[in-house]
Protein backbone atom coordinates (compact mmCIF):
# COMPACT_ATOMS: atom_id res chain seq x y z
CA UNK A 1 0.00 0.00 0.00
CA UNK A 2 2.88 2.53 0.83
CA UNK A 3 4.82 1.71 -2.30
CA UNK A 4 6.73 5.23 -2.18
CA UNK A 5 9.65 3.95 -0.20
CA UNK A 6 12.58 2.81 -2.44
CA UNK A 7 16.35 1.89 -2.35
CA UNK A 8 18.83 4.48 -2.61
CA UNK A 9 21.26 2.40 -4.40
CA UNK A 10 24.61 4.26 -2.89
CA UNK A 11 26.69 4.65 -6.35
CA UNK A 12 24.27 6.56 -7.15
CA UNK A 13 24.34 9.25 -5.03
CA UNK A 14 26.26 12.52 -5.02
CA UNK A 15 25.96 16.13 -3.37
CA UNK A 16 23.33 17.31 -5.69
CA UNK A 17 20.38 15.18 -4.40
CA UNK A 18 17.00 17.03 -4.63
CA UNK A 19 16.39 17.70 -1.13
CA UNK A 20 12.77 17.05 -1.01
CA UNK A 21 11.58 13.85 -1.43
CA UNK A 22 14.31 12.44 -1.53
CA UNK A 23 12.87 8.66 0.25
CA UNK A 24 11.57 8.68 -3.41
CA UNK A 25 14.73 8.71 -5.22
CA UNK A 26 15.20 5.21 -7.02
CA UNK A 27 16.92 3.55 -9.57
CA UNK A 28 16.84 -0.01 -10.92
CA UNK A 29 15.88 -2.65 -8.85
CA UNK A 30 14.11 -1.13 -6.16
CA UNK A 31 13.79 -2.41 -2.47
CA UNK A 32 11.27 -1.06 -0.11
CA UNK A 33 9.39 -2.36 3.11
CA UNK A 34 7.15 -4.70 1.57
CA UNK A 35 10.15 -6.45 0.67
CA UNK A 36 11.20 -6.53 4.03
CA UNK A 37 7.66 -7.71 5.52
CA UNK A 38 8.36 -11.00 3.49
CA UNK A 39 11.48 -11.59 5.51
CA UNK A 40 12.32 -12.48 8.72
CA UNK A 41 15.19 -10.24 9.75
CA UNK A 42 18.68 -10.99 10.06
CA UNK A 43 18.43 -11.07 14.10
CA UNK A 44 15.39 -13.35 14.22
CA UNK A 45 16.91 -16.62 11.77
CA UNK A 46 17.20 -18.15 14.84
CA UNK A 47 20.60 -19.42 14.16
CA UNK A 48 23.94 -19.18 15.57
CA UNK A 49 25.63 -20.25 19.00
CA UNK A 50 23.28 -20.73 21.79
CA UNK A 51 20.04 -19.87 19.67
CA UNK A 52 17.64 -21.77 21.84
CA UNK A 53 17.95 -19.10 24.36
CA UNK A 54 19.87 -15.75 22.72
CA UNK A 55 18.01 -14.53 20.26
CA UNK A 56 20.35 -11.91 18.71
CA UNK A 57 23.25 -9.50 19.48
CA UNK A 58 23.33 -5.94 19.21
CA UNK A 59 25.80 -3.59 19.48
CA UNK A 60 24.87 0.23 19.05
CA UNK A 61 27.12 3.36 18.30
CA UNK A 62 26.32 7.24 19.25
CA UNK A 63 28.28 9.82 17.08
CA UNK A 64 27.32 13.74 16.67
CA UNK A 65 28.99 16.04 14.49
CA UNK A 66 31.37 18.58 15.80
CA UNK A 67 30.09 21.22 13.95
CA UNK A 68 26.20 21.49 15.16
CA UNK A 69 23.87 21.95 18.30
CA UNK A 70 23.12 18.38 19.48
CA UNK A 71 18.83 17.47 17.75
CA UNK A 72 17.47 18.73 20.92
CA UNK A 73 19.16 21.75 20.11
CA UNK A 74 19.36 21.99 16.56
CA UNK A 75 16.97 24.89 14.55
CA UNK A 76 14.93 22.92 11.80
CA UNK A 77 17.53 24.23 8.95
CA UNK A 78 20.56 22.72 10.89
CA UNK A 79 18.47 19.29 11.53
CA UNK A 80 18.09 19.72 7.80
CA UNK A 81 22.33 20.38 7.13
CA UNK A 82 22.96 17.33 9.27
CA UNK A 83 20.87 14.99 7.82
CA UNK A 84 22.08 16.01 4.53
CA UNK A 85 25.57 16.04 5.55
CA UNK A 86 25.24 12.02 7.28
CA UNK A 87 22.76 11.08 4.36
CA UNK A 88 25.91 11.53 2.08
CA UNK A 89 28.56 9.71 4.25
CA UNK A 90 26.49 7.07 4.79
CA UNK A 91 25.24 6.11 1.60
CA UNK A 92 28.23 6.40 0.29
CA UNK A 93 29.82 3.05 1.84
CA UNK A 94 31.26 1.09 -1.00
CA UNK A 95 28.80 -2.18 0.20
CA UNK A 96 26.29 0.20 0.52
CA UNK A 97 24.34 -1.39 -2.79
CA UNK A 98 21.14 -2.65 -1.15
CA UNK A 99 20.69 0.63 1.39
CA UNK A 100 16.92 1.54 1.77
CA UNK A 101 16.83 5.48 2.53
CA UNK A 102 14.03 6.52 4.27
CA UNK A 103 12.87 10.34 5.75
CA UNK A 104 10.89 9.09 8.88
CA UNK A 105 8.52 12.09 8.28
CA UNK A 106 6.85 10.47 5.03
CA UNK A 107 6.09 7.26 6.74
CA UNK A 108 2.70 6.66 7.85
CA UNK A 109 1.92 5.29 11.44
CA UNK A 110 1.68 1.84 10.41
CA UNK A 111 5.47 1.92 8.35
CA UNK A 112 7.02 3.11 11.33
CA UNK A 113 5.21 1.19 13.69
CA UNK A 114 6.73 -1.56 11.27
CA UNK A 115 10.25 -0.49 11.71
CA UNK A 116 9.97 -0.29 15.26
CA UNK A 117 8.66 -3.68 15.73
CA UNK A 118 11.75 -4.83 13.36
CA UNK A 119 14.07 -3.05 15.53
CA UNK A 120 15.53 -0.82 13.20
CA UNK A 121 14.22 2.35 14.68
CA UNK A 122 13.71 3.30 18.31
CA UNK A 123 10.15 4.17 19.54
CA UNK A 124 11.71 7.19 20.05
CA UNK A 125 12.81 8.02 16.53
CA UNK A 126 9.23 7.07 15.16
CA UNK A 127 7.52 8.92 17.42
CA UNK A 128 9.23 12.28 17.17
CA UNK A 129 9.25 15.19 14.82
CA UNK A 130 11.45 17.01 12.18
CA UNK A 131 13.83 15.91 9.46
CA UNK A 132 14.94 12.34 10.81
CA UNK A 133 15.87 9.56 8.72
CA UNK A 134 17.14 5.91 8.41
CA UNK A 135 19.15 3.75 6.47
CA UNK A 136 18.12 0.18 6.39
CA UNK A 137 20.71 -2.00 4.66
CA UNK A 138 18.39 -5.06 2.41
CA UNK A 139 19.66 -7.78 4.70
CA UNK A 140 18.89 -5.93 7.91
CA UNK A 141 22.60 -6.64 9.33
CA UNK A 142 22.49 -2.97 10.07
CA UNK A 143 20.59 0.62 10.60
CA UNK A 144 21.56 3.94 10.62
CA UNK A 145 19.57 6.40 12.41
CA UNK A 146 20.31 10.14 11.50
CA UNK A 147 18.76 12.56 13.93
CA UNK A 148 17.31 10.61 16.65
CA UNK A 149 19.13 11.50 20.24
CA UNK A 150 22.13 12.10 18.68
CA UNK A 151 23.24 13.19 15.24
CA UNK A 152 23.87 9.31 14.55
CA UNK A 153 23.13 6.17 15.95
CA UNK A 154 24.48 3.07 14.10
CA UNK A 155 23.12 0.22 14.82
CA UNK A 156 24.05 -3.49 14.21
CA UNK A 157 22.62 -6.54 14.28
CA UNK A 158 22.90 -10.59 14.45
CA UNK A 159 21.16 -14.13 15.18
CA UNK A 160 22.70 -15.69 18.13
CA UNK A 161 25.71 -14.94 20.45
CA UNK A 162 28.33 -13.19 18.12
CA UNK A 163 29.43 -9.84 19.65
CA UNK A 164 33.10 -10.08 18.16
CA UNK A 165 31.66 -10.20 14.52
CA UNK A 166 29.31 -7.53 15.12
CA UNK A 167 32.02 -5.35 16.60
CA UNK A 168 33.79 -5.66 13.71
CA UNK A 169 30.97 -4.75 11.29
CA UNK A 170 29.65 -1.78 13.32
CA UNK A 171 33.46 -0.12 13.52
CA UNK A 172 34.14 -0.16 9.74
CA UNK A 173 30.73 1.25 9.68
CA UNK A 174 31.82 4.01 11.87
CA UNK A 175 35.56 4.12 10.50
CA UNK A 176 34.03 4.76 6.71
CA UNK A 177 31.51 7.56 7.95
CA UNK A 178 34.36 8.89 10.00
CA UNK A 179 36.47 9.21 7.12
CA UNK A 180 33.71 11.74 5.36
CA UNK A 181 32.81 13.97 8.81
CA UNK A 182 34.40 15.59 11.63
CA UNK A 183 32.76 13.66 15.05
CA UNK A 184 32.72 15.75 18.17
CA UNK A 185 35.08 13.96 20.36
CA UNK A 186 36.68 15.35 23.47
CA UNK A 187 40.13 14.44 24.48
CA UNK A 188 39.72 13.10 27.83
CA UNK A 189 36.05 12.00 27.38
CA UNK A 190 35.74 10.42 24.47
CA UNK A 191 32.92 10.64 21.67
CA UNK A 192 30.31 13.46 23.22
CA UNK A 193 26.77 12.61 23.40
CA UNK A 194 23.67 14.47 23.58
CA UNK A 195 22.96 12.70 27.13
CA UNK A 196 25.77 11.99 29.52
CA UNK A 197 24.89 8.80 29.95
CA UNK A 198 26.55 7.68 26.42
CA UNK A 199 29.68 9.72 26.55
CA UNK A 200 32.85 7.94 25.99
CA UNK A 201 32.84 5.22 23.54
CA UNK A 202 28.79 5.75 22.95
CA UNK A 203 28.25 2.07 22.49
CA UNK A 204 25.12 -0.01 23.90
CA UNK A 205 26.26 -3.95 23.21
CA UNK A 206 23.30 -5.79 24.28
CA UNK A 207 22.22 -9.44 24.01
CA UNK A 208 17.96 -10.59 23.74
CA UNK A 209 17.44 -13.62 25.77
CA UNK A 210 14.17 -16.11 25.96
CA UNK A 211 14.08 -17.22 29.94
CA UNK A 212 10.77 -18.22 30.05
CA UNK A 213 11.96 -21.00 33.01
CA UNK A 214 13.69 -18.26 35.50
CA UNK A 215 10.20 -16.16 34.76
CA UNK A 216 8.09 -19.88 36.09
CA UNK A 217 10.68 -20.44 38.74
CA UNK A 218 10.69 -16.98 39.96
CA UNK A 219 14.21 -16.53 39.77
CA UNK A 220 14.54 -13.73 37.25
CA UNK A 221 14.51 -10.81 39.51
CA UNK A 222 17.58 -12.31 41.65
CA UNK A 223 19.18 -12.47 38.49
CA UNK A 224 18.41 -8.79 37.51
CA UNK A 225 19.79 -8.15 40.99
CA UNK A 226 23.08 -9.85 40.55
CA UNK A 227 23.46 -7.93 36.97
CA UNK A 228 22.65 -4.57 38.36
CA UNK A 229 25.33 -4.76 40.45
CA UNK A 230 28.02 -5.58 38.04
CA UNK A 231 26.39 -2.26 36.13
CA UNK A 232 24.38 -4.52 33.57
CA UNK A 233 21.01 -3.35 32.29
CA UNK A 234 18.30 -5.51 31.82
CA UNK A 235 15.02 -3.91 29.13
CA UNK A 236 12.27 -5.47 27.40
CA UNK A 237 11.97 -6.44 23.97
CA UNK A 238 11.84 -3.13 22.62
CA UNK A 239 13.98 -1.47 24.87
CA UNK A 240 14.33 1.37 27.00
CA UNK A 241 11.23 1.11 29.50
CA UNK A 242 9.19 -1.44 27.62
CA UNK A 243 7.78 -4.30 29.24
CA UNK A 244 9.09 -7.86 29.12
CA UNK A 245 6.99 -9.29 26.61
CA UNK A 246 7.15 -12.83 25.89
CA UNK A 247 9.76 -13.21 28.50
CA UNK A 248 12.42 -11.84 26.01
CA UNK A 249 15.10 -9.78 28.05
CA UNK A 250 18.03 -7.41 26.52
CA UNK A 251 21.18 -7.10 28.68
CA UNK A 252 23.61 -4.32 28.48
CA UNK A 253 25.91 -2.64 29.52
CA UNK A 254 25.25 0.70 31.35
CA UNK A 255 28.30 2.05 31.87
CA UNK A 256 30.13 3.86 28.36
CA UNK A 257 32.85 5.90 29.91
CA UNK A 258 36.27 4.46 30.84
CA UNK A 259 36.45 1.13 29.49
CA UNK A 260 37.30 0.90 26.36
CA UNK A 261 34.93 -1.24 23.52
CA UNK A 262 36.60 -4.35 24.06
CA UNK A 263 36.05 -4.67 27.48
CA UNK A 264 32.70 -3.56 27.20
CA UNK A 265 31.81 -6.82 24.58
CA UNK A 266 33.47 -8.62 27.14
CA UNK A 267 31.94 -7.99 29.80
CA UNK A 268 28.35 -8.75 28.33
CA UNK A 269 30.20 -11.72 26.15
CA UNK A 270 31.27 -13.12 29.39
CA UNK A 271 27.86 -13.29 31.41
CA UNK A 272 25.59 -14.30 28.99
CA UNK A 273 26.86 -18.15 29.22
CA UNK A 274 26.26 -17.75 32.93
CA UNK A 275 22.78 -16.71 32.18
CA UNK A 276 21.91 -19.40 30.08
CA UNK A 277 23.40 -22.18 32.18
CA UNK A 278 20.70 -20.59 34.79
CA UNK A 279 18.09 -20.91 32.43
CA UNK A 280 18.88 -24.29 31.69
CA UNK A 281 19.03 -25.46 35.05
CA UNK A 282 15.80 -23.87 35.10
CA UNK A 283 14.34 -25.74 32.71
CA UNK A 284 15.75 -28.71 33.54
CA UNK A 285 14.50 -28.37 37.12
CA UNK A 286 10.52 -27.44 35.68
CA UNK A 287 10.92 -31.03 33.40
CA UNK A 288 12.31 -33.08 36.36
CA UNK A 289 10.45 -31.79 39.30
CA UNK A 290 7.13 -30.73 37.35
CA UNK A 291 7.12 -32.22 33.94
CA UNK A 292 2.98 -32.53 33.93
CA UNK A 293 2.47 -29.16 34.24
CA UNK A 294 5.52 -27.97 32.12
CA UNK A 295 4.12 -30.41 29.28
CA UNK A 296 0.64 -29.40 30.26
CA UNK A 297 1.26 -25.35 29.62
CA UNK A 298 3.01 -25.62 26.90
CA UNK A 299 0.27 -27.78 25.24
CA UNK A 300 -2.23 -25.07 25.96
CA UNK A 301 -0.50 -22.77 24.96
CA UNK A 302 -0.03 -24.62 21.64
CA UNK A 303 -3.80 -25.43 21.49
CA UNK A 304 -4.79 -22.07 22.27
CA UNK A 305 -2.57 -20.49 19.48
CA UNK A 306 -3.86 -22.94 16.93
CA UNK A 307 -7.78 -22.83 17.68
CA UNK A 308 -8.58 -18.98 18.71
CA UNK A 309 -10.42 -17.32 16.85
CA UNK A 310 -9.77 -13.64 18.14
CA UNK A 311 -6.43 -12.88 20.25
CA UNK A 312 -4.40 -10.01 21.23
CA UNK A 313 -0.30 -9.36 20.41
CA UNK A 314 0.16 -9.61 24.12
CA UNK A 315 -1.67 -13.21 24.68
CA UNK A 316 0.06 -13.81 21.59
CA UNK A 317 3.43 -13.38 22.73
CA UNK A 318 2.90 -14.76 25.90
CA UNK A 319 2.02 -17.89 24.40
CA UNK A 320 4.59 -17.91 21.88
CA UNK A 321 7.20 -17.88 24.41
CA UNK A 322 5.73 -21.28 26.20
CA UNK A 323 5.66 -22.85 22.87
CA UNK A 324 8.93 -21.81 21.93
CA UNK A 325 10.53 -23.27 25.04
CA UNK A 326 8.17 -26.49 24.70
CA UNK A 327 10.07 -26.92 21.01
CA UNK A 328 13.36 -25.97 22.71
CA UNK A 329 12.17 -29.39 25.20
CA UNK A 330 11.10 -31.66 22.40
CA UNK A 331 7.62 -30.84 24.20
CA UNK A 332 6.63 -30.25 21.20
CA UNK A 333 7.81 -31.75 18.13
CA UNK A 334 6.25 -30.54 14.96
CA UNK A 335 7.46 -26.99 15.15
CA UNK A 336 10.75 -25.43 13.68
CA UNK A 337 12.26 -22.38 15.96
CA UNK A 338 12.21 -20.06 13.20
CA UNK A 339 8.52 -20.45 12.40
CA UNK A 340 8.01 -19.48 15.69
CA UNK A 341 10.22 -16.34 15.70
CA UNK A 342 8.98 -15.54 12.75
CA UNK A 343 5.32 -15.37 13.95
CA UNK A 344 6.40 -13.46 17.06
CA UNK A 345 7.33 -10.48 14.54
CA UNK A 346 4.54 -11.02 11.76
CA UNK A 347 1.44 -11.04 14.58
CA UNK A 348 2.44 -7.55 15.92
CA UNK A 349 0.38 -4.76 15.07
CA UNK A 350 2.12 -3.18 12.34
CA UNK A 351 3.17 -6.03 10.38
CA UNK A 352 -0.06 -7.88 10.05
CA UNK A 353 -1.93 -4.43 8.97
CA UNK A 354 1.17 -4.73 6.49
CA UNK A 355 0.88 -8.50 5.25
CA UNK A 356 -3.51 -7.99 5.13
CA UNK A 357 -2.41 -4.76 3.14
CA UNK A 358 -4.64 -2.80 5.01
CA UNK A 359 -5.53 -0.65 8.20
CA UNK A 360 -7.37 -2.87 10.84
CA UNK A 361 -8.42 -1.29 14.15
CA UNK A 362 -7.68 -3.18 17.18
CA UNK A 363 -10.53 -5.73 17.15
CA UNK A 364 -10.00 -6.66 13.41
CA UNK A 365 -6.36 -7.20 14.21
CA UNK A 366 -7.71 -9.86 17.01
CA UNK A 367 -9.18 -11.83 14.57
CA UNK A 368 -6.60 -11.27 11.92
CA UNK A 369 -3.63 -12.27 14.07
CA UNK A 370 -5.67 -15.49 15.03
CA UNK A 371 -6.55 -16.67 11.15
CA UNK A 372 -3.04 -15.88 10.75
CA UNK A 373 -1.51 -18.17 13.49
CA UNK A 374 -4.29 -20.99 12.67
CA UNK A 375 -2.89 -21.23 9.25
CA UNK A 376 0.52 -21.30 10.15
CA UNK A 377 0.49 -23.47 12.64
CA UNK A 378 -2.29 -25.58 10.46
CA UNK A 379 -4.41 -26.43 13.75
CA UNK A 380 -6.89 -27.21 11.41
CA UNK A 381 -5.96 -30.14 9.80
CA UNK A 382 -2.76 -32.11 10.94
CA UNK A 383 -2.54 -33.06 14.57
CA UNK A 384 0.24 -32.39 16.73
CA UNK A 385 3.66 -34.05 18.03
CA UNK A 386 3.42 -32.97 21.56
CA UNK A 387 0.00 -35.37 22.32
CA UNK A 388 1.26 -38.39 20.26
CA UNK A 389 3.93 -39.47 22.89
CA UNK B 1 18.08 25.02 55.28
CA UNK B 2 15.58 22.44 56.98
CA UNK B 3 13.88 19.85 55.02
CA UNK B 4 10.22 20.78 53.82
CA UNK B 5 8.77 17.34 55.45
CA UNK B 6 10.87 17.05 58.81
CA UNK B 7 13.28 18.27 60.64
CA UNK B 8 16.42 17.01 59.15
CA UNK B 9 18.72 19.30 57.24
CA UNK B 10 17.65 19.59 53.70
CA UNK B 11 20.20 18.30 51.13
CA UNK B 12 18.66 17.66 48.23
CA UNK B 13 17.53 20.61 46.09
CA UNK B 14 15.29 19.51 43.47
CA UNK B 15 13.66 21.66 40.63
CA UNK B 16 10.48 20.69 39.19
CA UNK B 17 9.31 21.92 36.15
CA UNK B 18 5.49 21.57 36.23
CA UNK B 19 3.74 23.26 32.92
CA UNK B 20 6.81 25.74 32.82
CA UNK B 21 6.98 26.95 36.42
CA UNK B 22 9.71 25.79 38.10
CA UNK B 23 9.20 24.52 41.74
CA UNK B 24 11.95 24.45 44.12
CA UNK B 25 11.86 21.68 46.62
CA UNK B 26 14.15 21.33 49.75
CA UNK B 27 14.51 17.57 51.02
CA UNK B 28 16.49 15.72 53.11
CA UNK B 29 17.99 12.59 52.06
CA UNK B 30 15.43 9.96 53.16
CA UNK B 31 12.40 12.72 52.01
CA UNK B 32 14.39 13.42 48.42
CA UNK B 33 14.42 9.35 47.80
CA UNK B 34 10.79 8.87 48.51
CA UNK B 35 9.89 12.04 46.51
CA UNK B 36 12.53 10.60 43.22
CA UNK B 37 11.18 6.94 43.65
CA UNK B 38 7.62 8.41 43.51
CA UNK B 39 7.86 10.68 40.42
CA UNK B 40 9.81 8.44 38.59
CA UNK B 41 7.38 5.86 37.45
CA UNK B 42 8.97 5.65 34.14
CA UNK B 43 6.39 6.72 31.78
CA UNK B 44 7.96 9.72 31.83
CA UNK B 45 9.99 10.50 28.47
CA UNK B 46 12.46 9.34 27.16
CA UNK B 47 12.15 6.32 29.19
CA UNK B 48 13.89 5.81 32.87
CA UNK B 49 17.11 7.99 31.37
CA UNK B 50 15.61 10.96 32.63
CA UNK B 51 14.43 10.09 36.03
CA UNK B 52 17.76 8.55 36.67
CA UNK B 53 19.28 11.43 35.79
CA UNK B 54 17.65 13.46 38.06
CA UNK B 55 18.06 11.24 40.71
CA UNK B 56 21.85 11.49 39.59
CA UNK B 57 21.46 15.05 39.74
CA UNK B 58 19.72 15.45 42.95
CA UNK B 59 22.43 13.30 44.56
CA UNK B 60 25.38 15.26 43.33
CA UNK B 61 23.71 18.70 43.95
CA UNK B 62 23.74 17.92 47.75
CA UNK B 63 27.27 17.88 48.49
CA UNK B 64 27.23 21.00 50.50
CA UNK B 65 25.80 23.10 47.75
CA UNK B 66 23.59 26.08 49.33
CA UNK B 67 20.30 27.76 47.19
CA UNK B 68 22.41 30.48 46.23
CA UNK B 69 25.66 28.42 44.64
CA UNK B 70 22.97 26.09 43.00
CA UNK B 71 21.34 28.90 41.03
CA UNK B 72 24.44 30.79 40.26
CA UNK B 73 25.54 27.17 38.20
CA UNK B 74 22.22 26.90 36.80
CA UNK B 75 22.17 30.53 34.98
CA UNK B 76 25.43 29.66 33.85
CA UNK B 77 25.20 29.72 30.14
CA UNK B 78 27.04 27.89 26.84
CA UNK B 79 28.87 30.21 24.89
CA UNK B 80 28.62 28.37 21.83
CA UNK B 81 25.02 26.67 21.58
CA UNK B 82 23.34 29.31 24.48
CA UNK B 83 21.93 26.65 26.75
CA UNK B 84 21.97 27.71 30.33
CA UNK B 85 22.71 24.63 32.99
CA UNK B 86 19.06 24.68 34.37
CA UNK B 87 18.47 23.91 30.28
CA UNK B 88 20.08 20.59 30.75
CA UNK B 89 19.12 20.16 34.53
CA UNK B 90 15.46 20.16 33.19
CA UNK B 91 15.76 18.38 29.89
CA UNK B 92 18.27 16.30 30.39
CA UNK B 93 19.95 16.52 27.37
CA UNK B 94 23.21 19.17 26.53
CA UNK B 95 22.86 21.26 23.68
CA UNK B 96 26.03 21.06 21.77
CA UNK B 97 29.63 19.70 22.13
CA UNK B 98 30.99 22.49 23.70
CA UNK B 99 28.62 22.08 27.35
CA UNK B 100 30.95 19.29 27.97
CA UNK B 101 33.79 21.74 28.00
CA UNK B 102 31.72 24.81 29.72
CA UNK B 103 30.07 22.47 32.29
CA UNK B 104 32.89 20.50 33.21
CA UNK B 105 32.68 21.78 36.78
CA UNK B 106 28.60 20.83 36.72
CA UNK B 107 29.02 17.84 35.05
CA UNK B 108 32.49 16.42 36.47
CA UNK B 109 30.64 14.56 39.61
CA UNK B 110 27.50 13.96 37.30
CA UNK B 111 29.78 11.66 34.98
CA UNK B 112 31.82 10.35 37.45
CA UNK B 113 28.50 9.30 39.03
CA UNK B 114 27.35 7.37 35.80
CA UNK B 115 30.63 6.07 34.76
CA UNK B 116 32.62 5.66 37.85
CA UNK B 117 35.11 6.89 35.57
CA UNK B 118 35.93 10.26 33.82
CA UNK B 119 38.48 9.31 31.30
CA UNK B 120 37.80 7.75 27.95
CA UNK B 121 39.46 4.72 27.44
CA UNK B 122 39.03 2.94 23.77
CA UNK B 123 38.57 3.92 20.07
CA UNK B 124 39.14 7.23 18.98
CA UNK B 125 39.24 9.35 15.20
CA UNK B 126 41.91 10.11 13.47
CA UNK B 127 41.16 13.60 13.56
CA UNK B 128 41.79 13.66 16.67
CA UNK B 129 39.87 16.19 19.37
CA UNK B 130 41.79 19.43 18.33
CA UNK B 131 39.79 19.03 14.54
CA UNK B 132 36.83 18.48 17.03
CA UNK B 133 36.74 21.68 19.29
CA UNK B 134 37.87 23.82 16.03
CA UNK B 135 34.89 22.47 14.12
CA UNK B 136 32.76 23.03 16.98
CA UNK B 137 33.72 27.11 16.91
CA UNK B 138 31.41 26.57 13.60
CA UNK B 139 28.45 26.56 15.51
CA UNK B 140 28.73 29.80 17.88
CA UNK B 141 30.31 31.06 13.89
CA UNK B 142 27.32 30.24 12.52
CA UNK B 143 25.54 31.54 15.25
CA UNK B 144 26.98 35.13 15.73
CA UNK B 145 26.82 35.08 12.04
CA UNK B 146 22.82 35.27 11.90
CA UNK B 147 22.97 37.64 14.69
CA UNK B 148 24.80 40.29 12.74
CA UNK B 149 22.32 39.79 10.01
CA UNK B 150 19.17 40.31 11.46
CA UNK B 151 21.00 43.64 13.28
CA UNK B 152 21.73 44.64 9.74
CA UNK B 153 25.17 44.41 11.13
CA UNK B 154 26.42 43.32 7.16
CA UNK B 155 30.18 44.29 8.12
CA UNK B 156 30.65 41.79 10.78
CA UNK B 157 28.51 39.45 8.87
CA UNK B 158 31.10 39.26 6.35
CA UNK B 159 33.42 38.96 8.63
CA UNK B 160 32.05 35.83 10.39
CA UNK B 161 30.96 34.10 6.94
CA UNK B 162 34.92 34.32 5.83
CA UNK B 163 36.28 33.14 9.00
CA UNK B 164 33.55 30.44 8.77
CA UNK B 165 34.50 29.66 4.93
CA UNK B 166 38.40 29.54 5.94
CA UNK B 167 37.52 26.96 9.01
CA UNK B 168 35.42 24.52 6.91
CA UNK B 169 37.68 24.80 3.38
CA UNK B 170 40.86 24.19 5.77
CA UNK B 171 38.62 21.08 7.56
CA UNK B 172 37.70 20.04 3.32
CA UNK B 173 41.14 19.76 2.51
CA UNK B 174 42.36 17.57 5.18
CA UNK B 175 39.53 15.22 4.47
CA UNK B 176 40.58 15.17 1.18
CA UNK B 177 44.64 14.56 2.09
CA UNK B 178 43.89 11.98 4.35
Amino acid sequence: MHSTLRAVPANRTCPLFPPEKRSHYHQGAALDLNDLTRNPGQWLRGSGPESDIVISSRIRLARNLADFPFVGQAAEADRRRIEEVLKNAVLGMEDASRLLYIEVDDLTGVDRQFLVERHLISREHAESQGVRAVAIDGGERFSVMINEEDHLRIQVMQSGLSLDETWAQISQIDDHVESKVTYAFHEKLGYLTACPTNVGTGMRVSVMLHLPALVLTRQIEKVFRSLQKISLAVRGLYGEGSQAMGDFYQISNQVTLGRSEADLIKQVHDIVPVIVDYERQAREFLIKESHENLHDRVSRAYGILRTAQTISSEETMHLLSSVRMGVNLGLIRDLEIPVLNDLLLKTQPAHLQKLTGVELDSSDRNIERARYLRSHLHGDSKDDGAEKN
Amino acid sequence: MKCQKCDKPATFHITELAEGNPQELHLCEEHAREYLSQSTPGQIEPGNVAAALAQQMAQQMAVGQTAEELARLDQQVCPVCGITFYDFRSQGRLGCPHDYTCFEEQLTPLILNIHGETEHVGKAPRAGAQASQQRTQLIQLRREMKEAIAEEDYERAGKLRDTIRRIEEEDELKKTSD
